[in-house]
C-alpha cells in the first residue's frame, strides 16, 4: 500500500499538536519551523488555558464555556465546532497534565484555577503566567520523542515560500527556503497543515514574535486559499510600551486580583501610591461593576482609549493608564504572576510589586485567519489544512482570554488526523505529480529571489515595514473610519509601488535576512489590505471592530463572515452566513449580568 | 543646538563559518528604552559604520523579544545575554557584541545550538506518555513538587550556562548544565520517575555530568534564575547512588 506523507509548517502549538498526532496515526511527518519549534511565538502566552472543569464548585459548566465564548466574540463565530472546542477542553488539560507540564496546584494535587476576562468563573488552569511555554515544551517534548523514534523529521531554520499546487488545483507539497543557504527547494506532501500563527509585524510594534508576520497565510491568499474575518484583530489592553515590541502584560494580572485606574485630577503630580482611594478612577469598576477589570478585551482597550483619548485623563498626560498589582500580597504574585511582573522588571527597572505599572493597548492576536471548513480544519484547496491563529474559526469578532491555547491544541489534534484520512483516501498521491509542477514552482520562486537580489533601488524594506506599521496602528485598529480605512489602503497600495523599488543592502547568498525580510514584507503588504478593505466595508460595530460612525452591531446586514478571496491579482470580498444554530444571538453587553 | 545623543556600538563580523572575522563600529541615535535588538535593528535600516562605508545588515537569532524564546543570545560587553533585555542605557560604551563562542558559527551573531536539541534527545527529556487519546487526568503533584519543578521547566535553551562553562570546550562534549537540570525535573515528575534509571545512564555517558568541574559559573550566567548548581548536585547524587548500586548488585 502506498504511504501517505503530511507537512507541517509551524511549530508553535497547533503545529506541534498536529505533528504529534500524525505521528502516532504511523504517517510520516516533515514539520517545517522558521525558528528551532522550541522558540516559537506560543511561549510567549502568559496566563493560562480555559476549560470548564468546575475545579471550584462554582457551577460551571461546558455550555457556559460554550456560551462566554460565542457571547465574547459578538456571535461571529460559527458555534457547532466552537462548543466541541469547550467540550474537548477539559481533556485537553489532562492530556496536558499527563505530559507533564508544571501547572500551579492546590493543596490537595489538583490543578488551581483562576479567573479571566470575559466569564465570572475560575476556568482558567495556569503554570505561572508562563502559561503558553509550559504547554509548548510539553508538546516539543512529546515532538522530540518522535523525531528520535524516526517518525518526525524537522526542518528548523527553513521558511516556507509557496505550495505546489498541481493543475487539477491540488496542493501536493511546498516550496521552501533555507535560512542559512537560501537555498529554495521544493518537498513533496500529500496533505499540508498550517499552523504559522498571527500576522502581528503587519502593524509593526506588537506583543507578537518577530516571526509572526502572516507571511505565509499570504503567500497562500494569493494561491486561491480563502482567507475570513480578516478585519477582525485584537488589541489587548494592557502592554508595556517598548520600540521594538509591546510587550505583553498578561490578563491574569487582573485574574488574580490587580485593578486599572488613573488619577481623577490630570494634573496630579504624586506618585501612584500617595494618592489616596478617593481621588483614583477605577474606570472599569465603574463602568462594568458586574466584569470590572475582567470585562473582555475589546471593552477594556476601548474603556482605555476613552480615558486617554477623550477624557484627556492618561497618566501625566501620556497614553498610559497604571495597572495595580502592589495591593496583592508578595508571596502570591512570586507564586503565580512571577513571570510576568519579571519582565516588567528586566525591560523597565521599576518592581510591580511596589510601583503601579503603566500600560497601553497593543495588537495582540489575529481573530481573521485562513478560511477552513466548520468540520475538520481544511481549507478550500484540496490537501491544505489550516490550525490555530493563523485560520479564522473559534473567536468570532473578539477572542477570550485563555482560549488561544485551547483553540490551538484542539485544533491542532483535529487537522492532523482529517490530513492523514484525506491523504489515505487520496486515488493518487504526491509521487504521481510529475516533477514539472515542482520544478515550475522552484523556478518561480528562485526567480523572485533573483529579482530582489538584482534590482537596483532607492527603498529599504525595514523603512517600508516601519511606515506599515505605522499607518495600520493607527487606523486600522481600536477606532475606525472609513475615510481613514480608505486613505490607509491608498497608502499601503503606495507602499506597494515602493516595494518594487527595494534595495537589498545585502546581496550575499549565506544567512541573508534582509532577502527572507523581503519576501516576508511583499505579503504583509497583502494581508494589510486584506484587514483593511474587510473592516472599510463592515460598517458596523462587532466585538473588536468598532466603529464609531456605526456604533451598533448589525445583525440584518452583518451577521456574516467576511470571505476574502484572490481573483485575478486582486482582493475580492465575500460573504457567507454565520452558523447561529445553537445559541441565538442577543445584544452583548458586560455592564450587567448577561 | 544640542547634539543628539548618540550610541558607540562595535560588532564582530563573520560572513560564514570559515571567513575571516571582523569587528566593525557604529554609531547610532540614542532613544529611550534601546536596547541591543533595536541597535541591530537601526543598523539594518541604515547600514553604514561610523566611518561612513556601506556595510551589510547583521544576521543575528531573535524571536519573541522579551526573554522568553531564547533565541537572542550574544556576548554582550563579554557577557553571555539575552539581547533583548540588555538594555543601552545600563551598558559601558562602545558596546562590544559578538557571538556565542561555544558553538558552531553561522554568519555574524547567529550561532548553531542544536547539540542543545540533540543532548534532550539523549537524555529523553520528556514524559513517555502512552499517546494522546483520552486516558483520563494526569497524576496528583503536591504544590511543593510543582513549585520545585516550576522553575526548572523555565529552561529557555539559550546556551548561556554553556558559554561561560569552562568545562565545555573542544576537548569533550560535555551536555552541559541545562541539560542536566532538565533530567532533575523529568525524573521529579511522578510519572517521568518511572523512567528515572534511563535518564541517569544517559546523563553519565560521555560528556555526561561527571565532566563538570564545579565552577559554578552557570548559575549566575542563566538569564532566567535557575538552580542550576542545586540541579547538578542532584542529579550527581542520583547519579552515584545508581552507578554504586548496579556495582553492588552487578
Amino acid at each position: 500500500m502506498r504511504q501517505p506523507k503530511i507537512i507541517v509548517v509551524g511549530g508553535g502549538l497547533a503545529g506541534l499538536m498536529a505533528t504529534i498526532r500524525v505521528a502516532e496515526a504511523g504517517i510520516p511527518v516533515d514539520l517545517f519551523s522558521i525558528v528551532p519549534v522550541k522558540r516559537s511565538h506560543s511561549v510567549c502566552a502568559q496566563g493560562g488555558i480555559n476549560a470548564a472543569k468546575n475545579q471550584k464548585g462554582e457551577g460551571d459548566t461546558i455550555d457556559k464555556h460554550f456560551d462566554d465564548t460565542i457571547y465574547g466574540g459578538d456571535f461571529l463565530a460559527n458555534q457547532p465546532l466552537v462548543k466541541r472546542m469547550c467540550q474537548a477542553a477539559p481533556g485537553i488539560i489532562d492530556l496536558l497534565d499527563r505530559m507533564g507540564v508544571m501547572f500551579n496546584r492546590t493543596p490537595e494535587g489538583l490543578l488551581d484555577y483562576r479567573r479571566f476576562g470575559g466569564t465570572l468563573y475560575h476556568r482558567t488552569a495556569f503554570a505561572g503566567a508562563t502559561t503558553g511555554q509550559q504547554l509548548l515544551y510539553a508538546l516539543d517534548e512529546q515532538v522530540r520523542r518522535h523525531e528520535a523514534e524516526g517518525k518526525v523529521k524537522k526542518f528548523e531554520g527553513a521558511t516556507f515560500l509557496s505550495a505546489v499546487i498541481d493543475g487539477g488545483g491540488m496542493c501536493r507539497g511546498i516550496c521552501a527556503m533555507d535560512l542559512r543557504t537560501m537555498e529554495v527547494k521544493t518537498f513533496s506532501a500529500d496533505a499540508v497543515i498550517f499552523a504559522t500563527g498571527g500576522n502581528g509585524a503587519i502593524f509593526g510594534r506588537s506583543t507578537n514574535s518577530v516571526v509572526c508576520t502572516g507571511s505565509a497565510q499570504a503567500a497562500l491568499f494569493q494561491l486561491g486559499v480563502d482567507y475570513a474575518n480578516g478585519e477582525f484583530i485584537q488589541v489587548h489592553p494592557t502592554a508595556i510600551p517598548g520600540e521594538d515590541k509591546l510587550r505583553l502584560m498578561s490578563e491574569s494580572a487582573r485574574g488574580e486580583g490587580g485593578r486599572v485606574w488613573v488619577p481623577r485630577n490630570p494634573a496630579e503630580k504624586r506618585a501612584p501610591r500617595s494618592i489616596p482611594e478617593a481621588e483614583r478612577f477605577y474606570f472599569l469598576e465603574e463602568w462594568y461593576p458586574k466584569y470590572g477589570n475582567l470585562v473582555p478585551r475589546d471593552i477594556a482597550t476601548r474603556a482605555i482609549h476613552r480615558i486617554v483619548y477623550q477624557e484627556k485623563l492618561g497618566i501625566d498626560g501620556q497614553p498610559a493608564v497604571y495597572l495595580d498589582v502592589t495591593h496583592i500580597p508578595r508571596e502570591t504574585l512570586d507564586r503565580k504572576l512571577e513571570g510576568i511582573l519579571e519582565i516588567y522588571e528586566k525591560f523597565l527597572g521599576v518592581d510591580p510589586r511596589v510601583e503601579p505599572m503603566k500600560v497601553f493597548p497593543a495588537m495582540h492576536y489575529t481573530m481573521g485567519g485562513i478560511w477552513v471548513n466548520g468540520e475538520d480544519q481544511a481549507s478550500n484547496v484540496p490537501g491544505i489544512y489550516a490550525a490555530g491563529e493563523c485560520e479564522y474559526q473559534y473567536h468570532g469578532a473578539n477572542r477570550l482570554g485563555a482560549n488561544s491555547l485551547v483553540s490551538c491544541i484542539f485544533g491542532g489534534g483535529i487537522a492532523g488526523p482529517a490530513a492523514v484520512k484525506y491523504a489515505k483516501n487520496l486515488e493518487k498521491g504526491a509521487e504521481s505529480t510529475p516533477s514539472a509542477v515542482f520544478d515550475a514552482e522552484r523556478k518561480r520562486q528562485e526567480e523572485k529571489n533573483q529579482k530582489l537580489m538584482n534590482q537596483d533601488g532607492s527603498e529599504n524594506p525595514i523603512t517600508i515595514w516601519r511606515e506599515l506599521g505605522d499607518v495600520m496602528t493607527e487606523h486600522v485598529t481600536v477606532t475606525r473610519i472609513n475615510k481613514n480605512l480608505e486613505m490607509a489602503d491608498g497608502k499601503i497600495r503606495a507602499l506597494q509601488e515602493r516595494y518594487k523599488k527595494i534595495n537589498l543592502s545585502d546581496r550575499t547568498k549565506w544567512s541573508n535576512q534582509t532577502l527572507n525580510f523581503a519576501r516576508e514584507l511583499e505579503n504583509m503588504l497583502v494581508l494589510a489590505r486584506v484587514i483593511t478593505l474587510g473592516a472599510l466595508a463592515r460598517n458596523e460595530s462587532r466585538g473588536a471592530h468598532y466603529k464609531p460612525d456605526y456604533p451598533d452591531r448589525d445583525d440584518t446586514a452583518w451577521l456574516k463572515t467576511t470571505r476574502a478571496k484572490w481573483v485575478n491579482n486582486e482582493i475580492q470580498l465575500t460573504y457567507e452566513p454565520v452558523d447561529i444554530s445553537l445559541i441565538k444571538p442577543r445584544p452583548r453587553r458586560y455592564d450587567a449580568a448577561k | 543646538m544640542a547634539e543628539t545623543k548618540q550610541v558607540a556600538v562595535r560588532v564582530k563580523r563573520q560572513a560564514g563559518p570559515r571567513e575571516a572575522a571582523r569587528w566593525e563600529e557604529f554609531s547610532l541615535k540614542w532613544r529611550p528604552s534601546m536596547n541591543v535588538i533595536i541597535c541591530l535593528r537601526d543598523i539594518a535600516e541604515n547600514p553604514v559604520t561610523r566611518d561612513g562605508k556601506k556595510t551589510t545588515p547583521i544576521t543575528y537569532d531573535s524571536n519573541c523579544l522579551e526573554e522568553i524564546c531564547g533565541s537572542c543570545a550574544m556576548l554582550i560587553n563579554g557577557k553571555a545575554r539575552m539581547a533583548c533585555s540588555a538594555l543601552v542605557d545600563q551598558l559601558e560604551q562602545p558596546i562590544r557584541i559578538e557571538p556565542m563562542s561555544k558553538f558552531p558559527l553561522v554568519r555574524d551573531l547567529a550561532v548553531d545550538r542544536q547539540f542543545m536539541f540533540e543532548s534532550l534527545k539523549r537524555v529523553k527529556a520528556w514524559i513517555p506518555i502512552d499517546g494522546t487519546y483520552n486516558l483520563g487526568e494526569g497524576p496528583r503533584v503536591s504544590p511543593e513538587v510543582q513549585e520545585k519543578g516550576y522553575p526548572l521547566s523555565n529552561c529557555i535553551t539559550c546556551g548561556n550556562c554553556l558559554e561561560v562553562c569552562p568545562q565545555v570546550n573542544e576537548h569533550n562534549q560535555f551536555v552541559g548544565a541545562a541539560i542536566i537540570s532538565q533530567v532533575r525535573l523529568f525524573n521529579m515528575h511522578p510519572t517521568g520517575a518511572m523512567n528515572k534509571s534511563e535518564r541517569l545512564a544517559a546523563i553519565m555517558g560521555p560528556g555526561g555530568i561527571q565532566e563538570c568541574a564545579n565552577a559554578q559559573n552557570c548559575v549566575h550566567a542563566c538569564p532566567k534564575g535557575i538552580p542550576l548548581t542545586e540541579s547538578i548536585a542532584e542529579v550527581n547524587r542520583d547519579a552515584w547512588k545508581q552507578a554504586l548500586l548496579g556495582w553492588l548488585v552487578g
